[in-house]
């Protein structure tokens, strides 16, 4: 009998759960943004003549064997067209960096790269050779499985990322949360909700018909929420970033992915 | 004479007191009185019209109500499906209570993605400096849409369909 009971109360308190936190307990299955697309969409994204990011991915190959103040390229260290880079590792960021003491996103590693190992003048954050670089080393792990740690030294950054996802910003007085794990799958007006996943970046938009890196599509969401936004190399959104990547774990990197 | 400066004086003292009880009121705009789920009389006593709310219902930068309701009646190309259908609400809640919720629905649901239209600036983080100490619809476009939700009656839908 009181097994029966508990089994009762225990059942009644998940449907409780459920009720005022519609997204926790459990956590749904990964969904790439990619089978939110048309087919038209999606034959673009894997066609490489027509998929826009094939062209960022060349800019990038040009920027890597790029001279540097030192006479040194990308390819001193990581090879000939990047044939150095282990797929996993780069399925890995962002990661803690041991010299830094701090964690790095992709972005930051070449930009320290960039600044540290070929003495240049730091890549401004909106720089399209950084945008370039990144497409093209992102792309190396293409069909590799994001892999972010979110243990040891990485657990701080990673709660701080979940916390903010979870809070309400602008005007709008939203979360991320409410769009891309509560009403996953509603209709926006006409626009499809995601999971909000992060496998495709560097991606090209459609609407803007632009290749965005991960920052620059947060300050335009930020800007559809009218709310304050923050700046792209900001600590709030490298943390976010660690939770957005770590949130979708699993799921098979696409960059240069094609989306709305 | 020393009667009459004190009164004077008071008289100042309170003038100037007003004046700031009034810069306040007006700088927190969305004064209200709820009684339970409801706002029983009209924002700033405003009376709505009905042909505005409708436009305002549908504007993409003013309710927007569309992004996440459907309204069968309303032909446009897309309705979104976040929140429940309108249709017939006036017959689920009374206007006192469809004012609260557009209102802000976060007094009702705290959990709710639907936005404040009338939410105090203050209650809201990080709002962006082109907004900065406005709220998404004035008291009088609240009570245009609430005035285009009553209007519309059961049999409205039955006649134009
Ligand atoms: C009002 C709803 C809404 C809110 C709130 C919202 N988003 Fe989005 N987001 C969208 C829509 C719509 C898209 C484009 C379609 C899609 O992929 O869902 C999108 C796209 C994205 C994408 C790109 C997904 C891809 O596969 O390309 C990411 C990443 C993202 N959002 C993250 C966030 C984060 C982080 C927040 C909070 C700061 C947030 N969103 C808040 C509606 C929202
Ligand atoms: C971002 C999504 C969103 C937008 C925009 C939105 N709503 Fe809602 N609305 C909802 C959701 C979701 C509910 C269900 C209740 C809840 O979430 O607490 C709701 C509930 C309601 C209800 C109560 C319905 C009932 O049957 O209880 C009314 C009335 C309403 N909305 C009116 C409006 C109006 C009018 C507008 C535009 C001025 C609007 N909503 C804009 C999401 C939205």
């Amino acid at each position: 009998m009181i097994t029966l009971r508990a089994f009762r109360y225990s059942f009644l308190n998940l449907v409780f759960l459920f009720t005022l936190f519609p997204s926790t307990p459990l956590r749904a299955e990964l969904i790439s943004g990619y089978e939110f697309l048309s087919n038209q969409a999606k034959d673009m994204q894997n066609d490489d003549f027509q998929n826009p990011g094939y062209l960022m991915i060349e800019k990038g190959l040009e920027v890597y064997n790029t001279r540097g103040e030192n006479e040194k390229s990308c390819n001193h260290c990581h090879g000939n067209n990047g044939e150095k880079f282990t797929p996993k590792s780069i399925a890995q960021f962002p990661k803690f960096h041991n010299l830094l003491q701090a964690p790095v996103t992709l972005r930051d590693q070449i930009q320290f790269c960039w600044d540290k190992r070929l003495d240049n003048f730091p890549l401004l954050y909106d720089d399209t050779d950084l945008l370039a670089l990144e497409t093209m080393i992102r792309n190396k792990a293409y069909g590799e499985k994001v892999n972010v740690d979110t243990s040891g030294e990485m657990q701080p950054y990673y709660e701080a990322g979940k916390k903010f996802y979870f809070t309400r910003f602008g005007q709008m007085d939203m979360n991320c949360s409410q769009c891309h794990d509560v009403y996953t799958g509603r209709m926006l007006r006409g626009q499809k909700l995601s999971q909000g996943q992060t496998n495709g970046f560097p991606l090209f938009r459609l609407e803007s018909q632009k290749m965005v890196n991960l920052p620059q599509r947060l300050r335009e969401c930020f800007h559809s929420l009218r709310a304050q936004t923050f700046e792209q190399d900001s600590n709030e959104f490298r943390n976010l970033e660690i939770y957005l990547n770590a949130r979708g774990n699993g799921l098979k990197i696409e960059t240069p992915a094609i989306r709305y | 004479m020393i009667f009459k400066e004190n009164i004077l004086i008071t008289l100042v003292i309170f003038m100037v007191l007003s004046l700031f009880k009034n810069s306040y009121a007006a700088e927190d705009m969305t004064n209200y009185l709820m009684t339970g789920d409801s706002i029983n009389t009209p924002l700033d006593g405003l009376t709505g019209k009905p042909e505005r709310g409708q436009a305002l219902f549908r504007n993409q930068n003013k309710g927007n109500c569309l992004a996440c309701h459907q309204l069968s009646i309303l032909k446009d190309a897309f309705h979104g499906t976040i929140g429940p259908s309108l249709d017939q609400v006036s017959q689920r809640l009374t206007e006192a209570q469809i004012r609260l919720r557009i209102t802000d629905m976060k007094q009702v649901n705290p959990y709710s993605i639907m936005p404040g239209f009338y939410r105090s600036p203050k209650k809201i983080n990080r709002i962006s400096p082109l907004y900065e100490n406005s709220t998404i619809l004035t008291s009088q476009e609240v009570e245009d849409i609430v005035s285009y939700l009553m209007s519309l009656k059961p049999n409205s839908f039955a006649e134009q369909q």
